[in-house]
């Protein structure tokens, strides 16, 4: 069996941080956190991370793989050079918690502060509603993402200003907005939200999110984008400023 | 030590899958302080990788359906060991609560004219499923999340319940510790909802996450609750068997309703085979009726690759031991052929199987539009758990509610693919709903401080032996291959008694287990906890296989192949007697009310 070097980030409140490498078996097929469970089970009983479906269903076992935003349980060992050690450190936007565990629960703090989803009357006598396929298709694309993260941790917004702490919510949330903008039966309006609370304006649009989203959802052109325009359409088009001069 | 931090809540519910969160909802809404432990992060439980869809009569895309039909389908597939008033529920139910997902934001497939669409699963007589592609557990459980947060539930995520705390013989509240920090936390309550999910890390090759430990089952069996049925596991026919790290990994049994076949190495299609005589009037007579079925034509019949997942998982096996099998020690499971048959194929299988197109992809460098792919059995569901009952969800302590997987009953001996979706919000509101009302009528109940100390010295044992005790992950992976190779999917008298042999061992090992280091996120302390529910509910399942001496449903005995009516008549309990001991019993099964067996005689045809 072919042995492999894992450089990984060990640390947390008790320790300074320092990268420790482990050489460990691989075999054919192995994913990283593959690799990473083996150290644990082999060498470092206590190292500490996040993972849950090893499928690429949960977002659990988010890391920054070589430097690049990624799944542990999606990234095969064979699109990796072996040669050198692979480097294994966690997500840098978020507070280190140990090892390759971070703090992530601002997420958890932004989501309920988006107005939530408000449906129409129902269609139908029996409360139930219709909607056509290609409707919803558009929805499905958002709501395919399964909350790892990663696209908040490599946005230059969170990641070089710490903008989520200071009211931008993040393309994760930009998508859910986008998500709930978008459903066909929502009657709900965020434009307001998304301009003065939500800090819509302070993406520009270098798509990093979408490079690194595992579920490679369009998240700046599908999603962010719409939002913009709406924005812009409602606040910022000259005509329609003029129009609701007149209509007060 | 110290003092543990105290919480204090109405109604406590222990675990955030389908379950937990549609019991939070209904408790939170039905006016009680509602507090929720999960031991993942919120959104990441098992629920999330469910893929199919949830199974409701609700006859969109065939007319004919209703819940007698779903009723008499649950009951077949259970081999009617199950309760069939959870099953009458179920059936009645699932609509409405399908459709209140809708109303919170969910957005399933739709039919042409607009509603929900429905899709063909094993064991189901008519297209069933609600379902978002390959990715309804998603779904769902982000829908049931995202209404949650808007609710006023107190969310601990990263908790782990060490057991649940009594006040004269009635629950009154958990000890848990935070991973984050390693502290522990008494948490008072007045209705405790145990929504825990399963027990599939206790084998070697499994669909299911670390998370799946049994924990809902060994505190309640700790606590003196009784759980039944739990020599009926089912194992998936379709998990993924090649490259070995993603082995037992789901490959959804919708790839089979959307027209998928099962060949062996000699290109057969083994499944028709061999049709049980109670499924022959339902089951297609060719492979061209098979593929009109898929495809909506009512007046055909299903393949034999839709039958029940207990004999399917059996049929492969068989192969696989014959020497027909593929070449990594499974069968092919082909949707790829279906280019015969539809013009731009590989499109409408991507558009249908997004999740599984993606998984096959990215793990295995396989294009299931172009080729089959290899899959075999994988531990997935346990159908035993907690006994309950069918109404309230209240297990025998007073207090104590169990929905979903960790509660036992509806399934018997087998569960049909997306009744567990389901199941988790059918009972899941009831559970929520019935401990509000229990939380109601209860004084503020009395922590242990007693209880809650002793617990806390032996969870902290493992720090005390340290790094020369037994290493925790060795022991579970000598657990799992002795519950793979000797409980697995064929048991028999022998072997199960070795397997319980070698429990007692590992039971001893456990106890011998250490690590070091401090308790911040400990990885490996946090394995040494969970072999304690690991071991327990292994002794379980291994007990109670050894009384039913006959096959039926997930059970299958080389020794007892047949079918016994006399085991028909009652389920198998276990309980700790005062002594420690696990004492197994036999409950028998009330009898059916009349207008029940005459729905169940007339689906027979």
């Amino acid at each position: 069996m072919a042995k492999a070097t894992f450089r990984l980030w060990r640390g947390g409140t008790h320790q300074p941080g320092a990268f420790v490498d482990y050489a460990t078996e691989v075999s054919e097929g192995m994913v990283v956190l593959d690799a990473v469970h083996r150290i644990q089970a082999e060498q470092a009983p206590d190292l500490a991370c996040r993972w849950n479906c090893k499928a690429g269903k949960c977002g659990s076992c988010s890391a920054e793989i070589n430097g690049r935003p990624k799944l542990m349980c999606m990234t095969r060992l064979n699109t990796l050079d072996l040669a050198e050690p692979v480097t294994v450190e966690p997500m840098r936007a978020f507070p280190l918690l140990k090892d390759l565990v971070t703090d992530v629960s601002i997420n958890f703090r932004i989501k309920p502060g988006i107005r939530k989803f408000a449906p129409r009357t129902p269609d139908a006598a029996d409360g139930t509603w219709r909607m056509a396929q290609r409707d919803v298709d558009r929805v499905q694309e958002f709501r395919k993402c399964i909350e790892c993260y990663l696209c908040q941790d490599v946005c230059h917004v969170i990641r070089d200003h710490a903008k989520h702490e200071d009211g931008f919510i993040g393309p994760r949330f930009l998508v859910y907005a986008a998500a709930l903008e978008m459903h066909p039966l929502d009657t709900g309006d965020r434009l307001g939200d998304l301009k003065d609370r939500h800090g819509l304006g302070y993406c520009n649009i270098t798509k990093c999110c979408t490079t690194v989203c595992p579920e490679h959802i369009h998240i700046t052109d599908n999603a962010i984008i719409p939002l913009k325009e709406r924005v812009v359409d409602r606040y910022y088009d000259p005509v329609t400023r003029l129009l609701r001069m007149f209509r007060g | 030590m110290g003092a543990p931090h105290t919480y204090s809540y109405d109604v406590l519910i222990v675990g955030a899958g389908g379950a937990g969160l549609r019991a939070a909802i209904e408790a939170a809404s039905a006016g009680v302080s509602v507090g929720l432990i999960c031991k993942s992060l919120l959104g990441k439980a098992h629920t999330v990788m469910a893929e199919g869809g949830m199974a409701a009569a609700m006859g969109h895309n065939d007319d004919r359906d209703n819940w007698q039909v779903h009723f008499a389908d649950t009951m077949r597939g259970g081999q009617y060991v199950n309760n069939w008033r959870m099953a009458e529920l179920h059936a009645r139910e699932a609509p409405d609560r399908v459709r209140e997902l809708e109303a919170w934001g969910a957005v399933f497939d739709r039919t042409p004219d607009g509603r929900i669409n429905q899709r063909n699963f094993g064991g189901h007589r008519y297209p069933r499923l609600a379902h978002v592609g390959d990715r309804t557990g998603l779904e769902l459980i982000r829908t049931l999340q995202d209404h949650t947060i808007h609710l006023g539930v107190t969310v601990h995520m990263e908790y782990t319940v060490i057991d649940l705390l009594l006040d004269d013989g009635q629950v009154s509240g958990v000890l848990a510790y935070d991973r984050e920090r390693g502290r522990f936390y008494a948490f008072a309550a007045k209705a405790v909802v145990l929504a825990t999910g399963g027990v599939g890390r206790a084998f070697k090759i499994t669909s299911n996450s670390w998370e799946g430990t049994g924990d809902g089952h060994a505190l309640a069996y700790r606590a003196g609750a009784e759980l039944i049925d739990m020599e009926f596991v089912q194992f998936h026919p379709t998990g993924m068997v090649w490259p070995p790290s993603v082995k037992g990994i789901l490959v959804t049994e919708g790839v089979r309703g959307e027209g998928g076949v099962l060949k062996n190495s000699e290109g057969r299609r083994f499944m028709f085979d061999d049709i049980p005589e109670n499924y022959r009037p339902q089951t297609a007579s060719d492979a061209e009726e098979g593929w009109r079925y898929t495809q909506g034509d009512k007046s055909a019949r299903r393949p034999p690759e839709l039958l029940t997942r207990d004999h399917v998982a059996r049929c492969i096996r068989r192969e696989v031991r014959a020497g027909r099998g593929s070449p990594h020690g499974g069968v092919f499971l082909d949707i790829a052929w279906i280019k015969e048959k539809l013009p731009g194929a590989a499109d409408h299988i991507r558009r249908k199987l997004p999740s599984m197109y993606h998984q096959f992809k990215e793990l295995a460098d396989l294009d299931i539009t172009r080729e089959p792919m290899e899959v075999g059995p994988t531990t997935h569901y346990i159908m035993g758990g907690i006994r309950v009952d069918a109404d309230t969800q209240a297990s025998t302590i007073p207090g104590l509610f169990a929905a979903g997987e960790c509660a036992a009953g509806i399934n018997g001996a087998n569960r049909l693919g997306g009744n567990s979706l389901s199941d988790l919000i059918v009972f899941g509101k009831r559970a929520g709903e019935y401990a509000a009302a229990h939380a109601r009528s209860r004084v503020a109940p009395r922590l242990d401080e007693q209880a809650i100390a002793e617990a806390t010295g032996a969870a902290l044992a493992p720090f005390e032996r340290g790094g020369s005790g037994e290493n925790p992950y060795t022991v579970q992976q000598d657990l799992q291959e002795t519950m793979q190779d000797l409980v697995g999917i064929v048991r028999v008298e022998t072997e199960m008694q070795d397997a319980l042999t070698r429990l007692d061992a590992l039971n001893a090992r456990a106890a011998r287990s250490g690590v070091e280091g401090h308790r911040e996120y400990h990885t490996g302390w946090h394995a040494c906890l969970d072999l304690r529910n690991l071991l327990t509910v292994s002794e379980a399942i291994t007990r109670s296989a050894l009384e039913r001496r006959e096959s039926r449903g997930g059970h299958f005995r080389d020794d007892y192949p047949e079918k016994s009516a006399e085991y028909g008549a009652f389920n198998i309990a276990v309980h700790r007697d005062p002594g420690g001991t696990m004492h197994v019993a036999r409950r028998p099964i009330p009898a059916m009310p009349a207008e029940l067996t005459s729905i169940v005689e007339d689906q027979k045809q």
